[in-house]
């Protein structure tokens, strides 16, 4: 028999080696599913991880690679402090609509006035503020009425969703747009777009609040003291009960700035490379950050790793689907799966393996 | 996940003004996959696992229930399908749950973003394709009664299967010793485990009873209420029973007054769409998980099982 | 003396770093009721597991009425007449008596009539119980009965019981020991684990003795002198703490109609409490678990917010005050669970030194932690403590609960608390831990503070406290002097015997 036992305290190696032995995983049956889809499954992973940073295309790919890894990590890093402290908001996808909506709204009621320097802030406020308000309905909800936060802010994405057809079917449908659906073109206004910084690379101002997000992220987490009271209340509730954490409050900060970076993530991603609101503006970050978000194993360094490996899947997948006609889906699963691998693995991290006979502890 | 299945069969549902009649036996009918996903997920739960993978284990269900409906050209067969499919992916859940004590929450996100990824892969294909569907059972005079034949007595064999399942585990937790048993093991793992219980064995059992009901569910979808395979049919449908399980309680009884809530919810918003009410569209889709979220906050008195979602591990 | 029922030979179980029973034999005799005597950790529980079939024992031989015996689970164990009332009850909160019972039974026959038996069963061994009660709403006494009569059904041949006595008040004690002894006139037998020797000497025929996992002795506990007995299971003579005398201070704290609902299910809602605390006094507080202890210990401690006048430091109202208000203004706690809640299990011993003296040692400026010192803040306990531990990165669940205990003790004392409250300080911990632990108590009343210690074991509420009180059902005694209180007397002030009417006859 094979017994799992408890380590005496958690293996920092492990910790480090469990991500790195889930995407390996993850590509050898990644392989396999292409292989049975047909398509040689070297090709496919070459194409995937490989081709769009040094292949032929790869100018064309690669400034791609960071325009993908911005909101991934944006809002990753927002939804780890939540997990850490074991709230959790399922519900990114949401706020990151709020946040495009909230933003491209400030800065359209302003149409057609020249003024950057005071516009395109209004637009950065205005949407962190729609995602943070977006997560303070679950948030409140669950404080004052005990409701459940992953079930609500859940249901919050598919009101967010129908609330986006209406803005661009609607309320912010371009009046010049000769009856198409969608807002104005907020890239191509001057005091609203977020355009590319440096050419060639894919570098936007919501790629800079990545960044700043990242290293804001890792001071709280490892130097501040509302860092630690985050991980002490994910660990153990009751001790940090103790300690004098206000569990209320600590709901609302973590839903709040999960939901504020994620609304920002969708402020720049609207008045950047999606440059209007549209039915279907939202591509599914809000989830596929939860899986960047454990991938870096809920650390701020970790996840811009991870943000940067799941936008190559992303790209690379979209190069696979050109060259190999690999379907979209495989990709979604290719990313499901790797975040199953992670979890399965993880379990060194606080387990070992006893080979011989069952044993139970006194 | 958009609510592309509404405009689907907006037109079969209602042309004129709406009945009262028409209403409640389409209430019926709406309310049967979630009633049958919340099911599952009640005993999964009442043993002390949270499975948050429903959404995925429903849609996996639909697809795999289309794709062996409309191979073998019976739907029936096709919900025996669904129900395989929904359970082999919940054993996935299990083993990483049960067997290398993953975070529950965690891996139940995992399954849905899996499933629904695995699901749109596997129904590729499939699109446009229309299912054999199942017939009404017709009753004669019992369906010919005014309201009550319509209402009660006019529908598929699904909707009464949801309804014994419903009352099954009803009298499976009432009545029997298994019934006592599980609810043991989600009340206090540690304790069921010095008893002498096989807690993992057990839960097991509820979760792949889980996958199977979400499967279910997820077929009657596909194969009744639209009948075509369409990716992110399901549109959060897994979510809402999630949220029904927690209104009820985690009391069979209260499951059936959610699922009919929530079902009159939703056929009300369609119907008056159809009825071409002066409310844009969008707004009346977000009817249903709005009235999700209002039930939550009205309904959340009720005792969870004692280790809901805590790992278990026999050494600790 | 007939053929043993249960004979051991040799049993021998090791884990990782521990050895836990080494070596050990007993013969346990029809109708013999034998104490399983030794401190905490000297290998009791593990011995207990291997014969109830959840411990599978590395080497040594069982024989159960002269045949082979190796269950292989607990069901196996009951089936051939061995049953088991757990220290921590293997009971479930949300299902009623009946249910419980059906739980822990091999072929239970229906409900209804299962109903009536428990009915029959408790009346006969005089222990009232009624089968439809929702198991969470009942004392801890009546709990074990529960288990009792879960065992009793299924007419046992030996009946093992772990620490049965440490949730029941003296009078209840002395019911259950009536109960044992009629259990053993009819040909019963009882493993008897406990490390309280005057019960073992007043009930048990025979008591074997462990210490560090290895038989040390087997005696007649009538013929021995507890003094012997505790020297053959802690393998030396005892310090027994020194304490002075209560200097007549002032109030520090004091409660004033403390009245507050328990924040968990099932819990025990405080009534109307009202103490004071004077400077340089240790105010004990009895009482059998689960009635009123960890709700008067949150209160205290601020994770449950009371009335603002409810409690009042010195000359200020504080019950609005959360952990951190109280702990700045000098009033500190030490709760009961040290696993998960005074202390985070998975976290270094530097990260639970910060736990809770972030504020009060200067851990932090401006909410940014100052790490050097929160680990110089820990290193300071290890070595003030005798914390047995590598360093100050070992994760707190890696440590023994003695350990842990004497860290999360002195994690408050060495922040200076000028009142300090602290539940079971000694729950689980050797007996030289526990003296430790104890002086160190008596030592900070010394400098000054005022202590209150709340506890389940009367012999150390005796030995610590200025003035006793005791909790029952969330209400507080009035508090008398300590000195000269009787077991009789504390034993009517935790509440009698809870809901057993023939209290008063096995008194009498």
């Amino acid at each position: 028999m094979i017994a799992l036992e408890r380590r005496p305290q958690p293996s920092q190696a492990w910790s480090a080696a469990a991500p790195l032995l889930a995407v390996l995983l993850t590509m050898i049956f990644g392989g396999i599913l292409f292989a049975a889809l047909g398509k040689d499954p070297l090709v496919a992973i070459r194409t995937i991880f490989w081709d769009p940073l040094f292949g032929e295309f790869a100018s064309f790919s690669r400034p791609q690679l960071l325009v993908k890894a911005g909101p991934l990590i944006l809002i990753a890093v927002g939804l780890a402090m939540g997990f850490r402290a074991g709230i959790w908001n399922i519900g990114a996808e949401g706020q990151y609509i709020l946040g495009a909506i909230c933003g491209a709204a400030a800065g359209l009621a302003f149409y057609p006035m020249e003024a950057r320097w005071l516009i395109f802030p209004i637009m950065v406020i205005a949407g962190g503020l729609g995602g943070l308000l977006w997560a303070m309905i679950p948030g409140l909800l669950k404080v004052r009425f005990g409701t459940n936060e992953i079930l609500v802010s859940l249901m919050l994405v598919y009101v967010a969703e129908q609330l986006l057809a209406a803005m661009a079917l609607g309320t912010l449908k371009n009046p010049e747009g000769m009856g198409f659906p969608g807002s104005r073109n907020l890239k191509q206004w001057v005091s609203s777009a977020n355009p590319e910084l440096i050419a060639g690379t894919g570098m936007h101002w919501g790629v800079v609040a990545a960044f700043i997000a990242v290293i804001g992220g890792y001071v709280l987490l490892s130097r501040h003291l509302l860092g630690f009271r985050i991980r002490l209340a994910g660990q153990s509730p009751r001790a940090a009960a103790f300690s004098g954490v206000n569990p209320n409050r600590l709901i609302l900060v973590c839903l709040g700035i999960s939901g504020c970076l994620a609304g920002l993530a969708g402020m720049f991603e609207v008045s950047g490379p999606a440059g209007q609101i549209t039915i279907d503006f939202n591509s599914g970050y809000g989830f596929t950050a939860i899986i960047v978000a454990f991938l870096g194993r809920l650390h701020p360094v970790g996840i811009l790793f991870a943000g940067l490996l799941m936008a190559l899947t992303y790209v690379g997948g979209e190069v696979a689907q050109l060259t190999l006609q690999l379907p979209g889906a495989a990709i979604q699963l290719f990313q499901g799966m790797l975040l199953f691998f992670l979890l399965a693995v993880d379990v060194l991290t606080n387990f070992r393996f006893r080979f011989g006979r069952r044993e139970v502890k006194a | 996940m958009r609510f592309e299945r509404l405009e689907q069969f907006l037109d079969a549902l209602m042309s004129s003004s709406i009945s009262p009649t028409l209403l409640i036996a389409s209430l019926m009918v709406a309310s049967t996959p979630i009633m049958l996903a919340a099911i599952g997920e009640l005993v999964v739960e009442r043993a002390g696992v949270l499975n948050l993978g429903v959404e995925g284990m429903m849609i996996t269900g639909a697809v795999c229930g289309f794709i062996v409906g409309v191979t073998t050209n019976s739907p029936a067969i096709g919900f025996l399908g669904a129900a395989a499919g929904g359970a082999i992916l919940s054993m996935l859940f299990a083993v990483l749950t049960q067997l290398l004590l993953s975070n529950q929450v965690a891996t139940g996100l995992a399954l849905t973003l899996f499933g629904l990824g695995l699901s749109a892969l596997m129904g590729q294909s499939w699109i446009g394709i229309k299912s054999p569907t199942l017939q009404r059972i017709d009753l004669g005079p019992l369906t010919d009664l005014p309201f009550v034949g319509r209402v009660i007595f006019g529908h598929d064999p699904m909707v009464y299967v949801a309804l014994g399942i419903v009352a099954g585990v009803w009298a499976f937790f009432r009545f029997t010793r298994a019934g006592l048993i599980v609810r043991a093991v989600g009340e206090n793992h540690d304790a069921a485990h010095a008893l002498g219980y096989n807690v993992v064995l057990i839960r097991f059992l509820a979760i792949g009873f889980g996958g199977a009901c979400a499967g279910l569910g997820g077929a009657y979808l596909s194969l009744v209420r639209v009948p075509q395979w369409t990716e992110g049919m399901t549109a959060g449908a897994g979510w809402i029973a999630l949220a029904i399980v927690v209104f009820a309680s985690w009391k069979p009884w209260r499951l059936l007054l959610g699922a009919w809530l929530f079902g009159g919810v939703t056929v009300l918003q369609l119907n008056l769409q159809a009825a071409g009410v002066a409310i844009p569209v969008e707004y009346l889709s977000m009817s249903p998980y709005i009235a999700t979220i209002v039930v939550l906050v009205i309904m959340s008195a009720g005792r969870a099982p004692g280790s809901l979602g805590r790992t278990f591990h026999a050494s600790t | 003396m007939t053929a043993a029922l249960l004979d051991l030979k040799g049993l021998t179980k090791a884990y990782p770093g521990v050895v836990a029973n080494e070596n050990v034999s007993l013969a346990i005799a029809p109708g013999e009721i034998h104490a399983l005597l030794g401190e905490n950790g000297a290998g009791k529980s593990t011995l207990v597991k291997t014969i109830y079939g959840l411990v599978k024992p590395d080497s040594g031989a069982m024989t159960l009425s002269g045949k082979p015996y190796t269950p292989a689970e607990p069901r196996a164990a009951r089936a051939m007449g061995v049953a088991m009332v757990f220290q921590h009850f293997s009971l479930f909160d949300a299902l009623d008596v009946a249910e419980n019972i059906a739980l822990g039974m091999e072929n239970p026959p229906p409900l209804r009539d299962l109903a009536r038996r428990i009915r029959e069963v408790s009346e006969t061994y005089g222990l009232p119980l009624d089968p439809t009660r929702i198991v969470g709403d009942l004392s801890a006494g009546e709990r074990q009965r529960v288990e009792i009569i879960r065992c009793l059904l299924q007419d046992p041949k030996l009946l093992i019981m772990d620490e049965p006595t440490s949730v029941l008040t003296p009078q209840e004690v002395a019911i259950l020991f009536e109960t044992l002894r009629k259990l053993k006139a009819e040909g019963t037998s009882i493993l008897y684990i406990s490390h309280k020797l005057e019960e073992i000497r007043t009930l048990c025929d025979t008591a074997t003795i462990l210490r560090l996992g290895k038989n040390v002795g087997t005696c007649d506990p009538r013929e021995t002198s507890a003094r012997e007995m505790a020297e053959m299971m802690v393998g030396g003579t005892l310090h027994v703490p020194e304490k002075a005398d209560a200097m007549g201070g002032r109030v520090r704290l004091s409660l004033r109609g403390l009245k507050a609902p328990s924040p968990r299910a099932f819990g025990t809602a405080l009534k109307d409490i009202s103490l004071e605390v004077k400077r340089g006094e240790v105010l004990g507080i009895g009482g059998v678990a689960g009635n009123g202890q960890d709700e008067l210990l949150l209160a205290l401690s601020g994770e449950m917010r009371v009335g603002k006048s409810m409690i009042r430091l010195d000359d200020e109202e504080i019950g609005h005050l959360g952990p951190d208000g109280r702990r700045a203004r000098g009033l500190l706690c030490a709760p009961e669970e040290r696993m998960g809640h005074a202390a985070a299990p998975d976290m270094s011993l530097t990260e639970n030194a910060l736990l809770s003296a972030h504020a009060r040692k200067n851990l932090m400026s401006r909410g940014f932690l100052k790490w050097g010192k929160a680990r110089a803040f820990a290193e300071e306990i290890i070595s003030a403590f005798d914390v047995r531990t590598p360093g100050p990165g070992n994760a707190a669940r890696s440590l023994s609960g003695g350990n842990l205990q004497k860290f999360v003790i002195g994690r408050e004392i060495l922040q200076d608390p000028e009142v300090f409250v602290v539940n079971q300080p000694t729950w689980g911990v050797d007996a030289s831990a526990a003296a430790a632990i104890r002086q160190a108590i008596l030592d900070l009343a010394t400098k000054g503070a005022a202590v209150i210690v709340i506890s389940q074991d009367l012999d150390e509420l005796m030995e610590v406290s200025d003035r006793f009180a005791a909790l029952n059902e969330g209400r507080l005694s009035e508090p008398v002097p300590a000195k000269g209180l009787t077991v009789d007397r504390i034993g009517l002030m935790l509440g009698g015997a809870h809901d057993m009417h023939v209290a008063e006859e096995v008194r009498a």
